[in-house]
């Protein structure tokens, strides 16, 4: 038995990948994605300019061959603070994704796991959270607090965590029972152990889906709260605050408003892709 | 409420049937004089507070009140000082006593009459201490006020003022029918004034608009215009679009708006745009509590470390001048040879330096015994002209090892929380200015409580001194000495770096008449702006 | 009978989740360094210590939290939420009250475009899997999600209101003239400011919705029941229509109710882009202001509807499947 155990998963780890490669929405929204890491790994290389250094001489101007995409209202070029813009967006994706992401594996398995009052307990807290609209938590949140990047990705994560929950919940739920489990229980495994070893590792395939699929809303709230000035705060560009720039400029500037928002759309929907293709590739029935 | 008129096209059609009939037709205006009607939309980002003036210090809740209330004195367009509700007045006794003689026939706007008992009857509301207004300070300098009729109004003061005639303005004439015995914090005025003025509020609805209709009985004859109406939109990218649409008349453009969205065709045909120096200075100011900014060195670094021409250039798209003191350039008190701070970043480091401020770590930032330099900058949040401001200090000082963060509060907030209760480390803010050259309320010594303006708490006994013998000598020749010395004071001490001053650029919709800029702006004459029947376009019912 | 005391039942239920959001948003107000709701005293200058600690006391912030909790909750369900700290001072119900009709306008006649335009493009992508036609919709489907909602309006904005010049960019209805207007054209004037924010506010309900049309559809398709239907020989109109939408019907409606949040917390996006006097943009203002009282009494208020959302999604639900009402439906 011990030794069946990794050979299994090996087995479906390629089959796993095999499955994805076959997958054309998971290869482009994979393709999407690695830029995006790349850009936001190499931006220092990448960018052409400081994204920060003001140049009063350059003011709104127009896409030109000095500046690709245009200058902001105090000059700085646009591509720079773009390329810059996508380690905001990769450090709110992963940071507010992962809190979310923990927390709700945590209580879900909680839930799932030990059953009775626990579950009702969290799930009753899932049902309250679920109630309020995020974004009047958050701001309401953030405006007790001060707004940081830190404090933002927290706050994001800290109330994007219903979906996970209840998805572990109810893998832990449907596990719990399966013949693998009992047989560790029976060779005297405690609760960790099979949590851990047993359960977890058969749940990790939604909970990947479902974070991938997170990391998208976390940008766009992180934008939409950039946007409205309660996010990241200029001059660290952030393409939710671009796009602020973007709207007080509208009539003269359509690059401002343009750039980033493709920025935006493009980052998350190759997070959507490489989550849906990630999803369909894990899907039994898909497979068998 | 105001509605449209015929819509043009009607009656350009009545015009051309007129004239191709030679038929004398009553729509010919020309040289008849002006005439009666419409109103004039104006955009403000901010609502009133409240509409006695004297309890207000936010612009809008003045410029509201100064169409509602009048003064003893006021400015004319040349910034002469002259009479408002005084006919005329006299000085005695080697300048302590100044005797008003009032006009007659002035009626508040219930009908009761004016009289110097209002006067004396605001004169005694502002001083007491009970009454929370940012204002008293001049009055405090009164010995006595008297009226003795209903038309002289005589206040001796304890010590020759220099700026005490000007002081007499709209702040202080209130309707002592209105408030007698009242309290004057609660008092319905606040929000349905009534006053003396060419306007009478009509509706106010909070966060929306302010309406204001033409007083009929105003002493110096009914206004043209029969309505004045504010409209609140918060963000300037929208009020602008509402000028484009139609939706307002008159509004202050930013400079980006100025310079490059009203040059078209459309625009030139249908406004008038204006410009001429503002009343105000905007200024970086220091907690001098702080233990970073007590030394003047580090003051005085941080305006060498400032490229003043290069924030006029990028925020006013030169539409301003760089500020060397707390006065406009153009005014007769202006000291243009003081001390200067040319953007010299080496220098500003030496200064540091000196003050025990090196990288000590090599994280680029300049430290002292472990502690970093770094500071958060307040500033008021919807004024797109400081937070840019704001970027390019903070880009500057960055440059020379200061971080500096930018927080953006809202207005009230920002007065009631954090600069009342000093809670700051700097702030960029404006001043405006008045037309004489008496700072004594913001720079003063005494005047660092709670709720006064001296909020950095500036101590400088030399400057103290001279605040108090400026204000005591009328000769303008020896103020002018004075005022000199303290500008040179300021710019050596730099308690504020001064920024600029910014230029004022109103834009109006082109229907309107009678707009004159002179030295003391174009508002000036506003009860004698009007439209061409023919062009006007709402009725104020 | 049995509905009403499944009703019963449900509002039972109810109420711990309506004092679990009180509970989170009276956390969340502590949240605040220095003095939480500190009221008038702040704005006195003459205020003294002493004045200061009486007032305190008067107010119970020398209590425990408990204590001050269960004096909030009260005024809460009493709607007395406490007075603005803005200038104006005002009650914040009131300032609540005034607003909330134009949220929820505009957030229902959202709702309405979303049900109206999603089902028919869900069903017909399930009813086509994989053609042209629901590639497309796939397609659009992922770029509607992905792009967000302001700059969206941003560039509708740009294009409709200024460029065309077709639409109003901000505010609810004209301001000059607008009271001499008839009815008619009143109504014509609302309409032409709605349609930006209505169409913004739908657009990630319109691809999440249509997403999740099609593929209850797929299920409902795949079933017995619907094979047996053709096989009898019905129309296939009849089947798609009368037997399948019925049943993919259900599940969506628990979806509708699961989405108000999100509508809800979307516009306060919207309404700040178009000036549009709802809660959202009473939520940012009072963000911006740190106007404690009416924050939470918002955060609270939203919430309670949004609870009350769901329940009329159940409801409609229990209405329209009578195994729920009768318990036979096992809960999720």
């Amino acid at each position: 038995m011990a030794k069946a155990a990794p050979e299994k998963r090996r087995n479906k780890i390629f089959s796993f990948i095999a499955a994805l490669l076959a997958n054309p929405l998971a290869i482009s929204g994979s393709v999407i994605v690695f830029v995006l890491f790349m850009t936001a790994l190499l931006a220092p290389l990448l960018a052409p300019y400081d994204p920060q250094a003001i140049d009063t001489y350059h003011i709104l101007e127009a896409p030109s061959s000095m500046h690709w995409l245009g200058t902001d209202s105090l000059g700085r070029d646009c591509l720079s603070r773009l390329i810059y813009g996508s380690r905001i967006s990769l450090l709110v994706g992963f940071v507010a994704v992962g809190i979310a992401t923990a927390v709700g594996t945590v209580l879900g398995a909680l839930a799932g796991f030990y059953g009775k009052w626990i579950d009702t307990i969290v799930m009753r807290f899932v049902d309250i959270m679920l109630c309020f609209p995020s974004i009047f938590l958050i701001m309401a949140v953030i405006a007790f607090l001060e707004p940081s990047i830190w404090n933002i990705m927290a706050v994001i994560g800290l109330t994007g965590w219903m979906g996970v929950a209840r998805l572990v919940r109810a893998e832990f739920l449907s596990l719990r029972k399966r013949d693998f489990v009992l047989a560790a229980r029976i060779s005297g495994a405690s609760n960790m152990r099979i949590v851990f070893s047993e359960i977890l590792p058969n749940a990790i395939a939604p909970i990947i889906v479902s974070a991938t699929l997170g990391v998208g809303g976390a940008i766009l709230t992180e934008s939409a709260l950039s946007f409205l000035g309660i996010g990241v705060q200029p001059p660290t560009p952030s393409w939710g605050n671009m796009l602020t720039e973007g709207k007080d400029n509208l009539e003269i500037a359509w690059w401002l408003s343009v750039y980033p928002g493709l920025a935006i759309l493009i980052t998350v929907l190759g997070y959507n892709l490489l989550g849906e293709g990630l999803r369909d590739a894990l899907d039994p029935r898909k497979r068998g | 409420m105001p509605c449209k008129k015929i819509p043009a096209i009607s009656v350009c059609l009545i015009l051309s049937i007129l004239i191709l009939n030679p038929v004398d037709f009553v729509f010919a205006r020309s040289g008849e004089g002006p005439d009666y009607g419409d109103a004039i939309i104006s955009g403000s980002i901010g609502d009133a507070s409240n509409l006695i003036p004297m309890l207000a210090s936010d612009a809008t809740s003045h410029e509201i009140a100064s169409l509602i209330y009048n003064g003893l004195v006021k400015y004319d367009k040349d910034l002469n000082l002259v009479g408002d509700l005084a006919e005329s007045w006299t000085i005695t006794n080697e300048g302590k006593t100044i005797t008003f003689h009032l006009k007659h026939g002035i009626k508040w706007q219930d009908g009761a009459p004016f009289t110097s008992a209002d006067v004396l009857f605001g004169f005694n509301t502002i001083v007491d201490p009970k009454t929370p207004t940012a204002y008293a300070g001049d009055f405090l300098e009164v010995e006595r006020a008297e009226a003795p009729d209903p038309y002289t109004f005589k206040v001796t003061y304890k010590e020759p003022f220099a700026p005490a005639l000007s002081s007499w303005g709209d702040i202080v004439v209130l309707p002592k029918h209105l408030l007698q015995g009242k309290d004057i914090t609660k008092s319905s005025l606040s929000r349905k004034p009534v006053g003396l003025g060419p306007y009478k509020l009509k509706l106010w609805k909070t966060q929306e608009r302010i309406e204001l209709v033409a007083n009929a009985d105003y002493f110096e004859g009914r206004p043209y215009l029969d309505g004045f109406i504010m409209r609140i939109i918060p963000d300037p990218a929208t009020m602008f679009m509402e000028l484009k649409a139609g939706g307002l008349d008159w509004m202050s453009l930013s400079p980006v708006q100025y310079q490059r969205q009203t040059n078209t065709p459309f625009f030139k045909k249908n406004f008038r745009k204006y410009k001429y120096l503002s009343f105000s200075y905007t200024y970086l100011g220091y907690n001098l509590k702080h233990p970073f900014f007590k030394d003047k060195r580090v003051r005085q670094a941080i305006s060498y470390a400032i490229d003043k021409k290069e924030i006029i250039r990028g925020v006013l798209l030169g539409l301003g001048v760089e500020a060397t003191g707390p006065y406009k350039p153009d005014a007769w008190f202006y000291n243009p040879h003081v001390k200067h701070y040319p953007y010299d970043p080496k220098r500003a480091k030496h200064l540091l330096k000196e003050c025990g401020w090196q990288d000590t770590d090599g994280d680029g930032i300049l430290d002292r015994n472990g502690i970093p330099f770094s500071f958060t900058v307040l500033t008021n949040q919807g004024n797109s002209l400081r937070d840019k401001t704001a970027q390019i200090i903070q880009y500057r000082l960055g440059q020379i090892g200061i971080k500096m963060n930018i927080r953006q509060l809202e207005w009230t907030a920002f007065i009631n929380d954090f600069i009342d209760k000093r809670r700051f480390e700097a702030v960029i803010l404006g001043w405006t200015l008045g037309q004489d050259p008496d700072i004594y309320d913001i720079w003063h010594s005494s005047k660092t409580g709670p709720k006064e303006l001296n909020f950095i708490g500036y101590k400088n006994a030399e400057v103290d001194r001279l605040l108090i013998k400026g204000r005591r000598t009328f000769d303008r020749d020896k103020r002018k000495k004075i005022y000199f010395k303290i500008q040179e004071i300021l710019a050596e001490d730099q308690p504020y770096t001064f920024l600029y001053v910014p230029m004022a650029l109103p834009i109006v919709h082109a229907r309107f008449h009678g707009i004159k800029p002179a030295p003391a702006g174009i508002s000036y004459n506003f009860i004698r702006w009007w439209v061409p029947k023919n062009e006007q376009k709402y009725m104020m019912r | 009978m049995d509905f009403l005391i499944w009703i019963a039942k449900k509002l039972l239920t109810l109420i711990p989740t309506f004092i679990g959001i009180t509970l989170i948003s009276f956390f969340v107000m502590h949240l605040a360094p220095g003095e939480p709701m500190s009221l008038q005293a702040d704005f006195n200058p003459k205020m003294t210590p002493e004045m200061r600690q009486r007032l305190r006391a008067q107010y119970g912030l020398d209590k425990p939290l408990y204590v001050q909790y269960a004096k909030w909750f009260k005024g809460l369900v009493q709607l007395d939420l406490g007075r603005s700290f803005s200038p104006d001072r005002r009650k914040v119900w009131d300032k609540i009250k005034e607003r909330l009709p134009v949220t929820i306008l505009i957030n229902v006649l959202s709702m309405i475009l979303i049900i109206v335009v999603s089902i028919p493009l869900g069903v017909r992508a399930a009813v086509r899997q994989n053609s042209l036609f629901d590639q497309l919709t796939t397609i659009l489907v992922f770029v509607a999600y992905a792009a967000p909602a302001f700059w969206v309006a941003l560039l509708l904005m740009l294009y409709f209101g200024i460029e065309l010049n077709w639409l109003p960019v901000s505010g609810l209805h004209t301001l000059m003239g607008y009271e001499s207007m008839d009815t008619w054209h009143k109504v014509l004037d609302w309409a032409r400011h709605l349609v930006l924010p209505v169409f913004v506010s739908a657009i990630g309900g319109l691809a999440g919705f249509s997403r999740y049309t099609r593929s209850s559809m797929l299920e409902v398709l795949r079933q017995d029941f619907i094979t047996t239907a053709r096989a009898k020989g019905l129309p296939e109109g009849t089947v798609i229509y009368r037997h399948a939408l019925r049943n993919a019907l259900l599940p969506l409606i628990t979806i509708l109710g699961l989405s108000i949040p999100g509508l809800i917390g979307g516009s306060v996006i919207f309404e700040s882009i178009f000036a549009i006097p709802g809660v959202g943009q009473l939520m940012w203002s009072s963000v911006m202001a740190r106007d404690y009282p009416v924050l939470m009494g918002n955060l609270v208020i939203v919430s309670v509807l949004t609870l009350l959302g769901n329940l009329l999604a159940d409801m409609g639900y229990a209405a329209v499947d009578p195994r729920i009402r009768t318990g036979l439906r096992g809960e999720e």
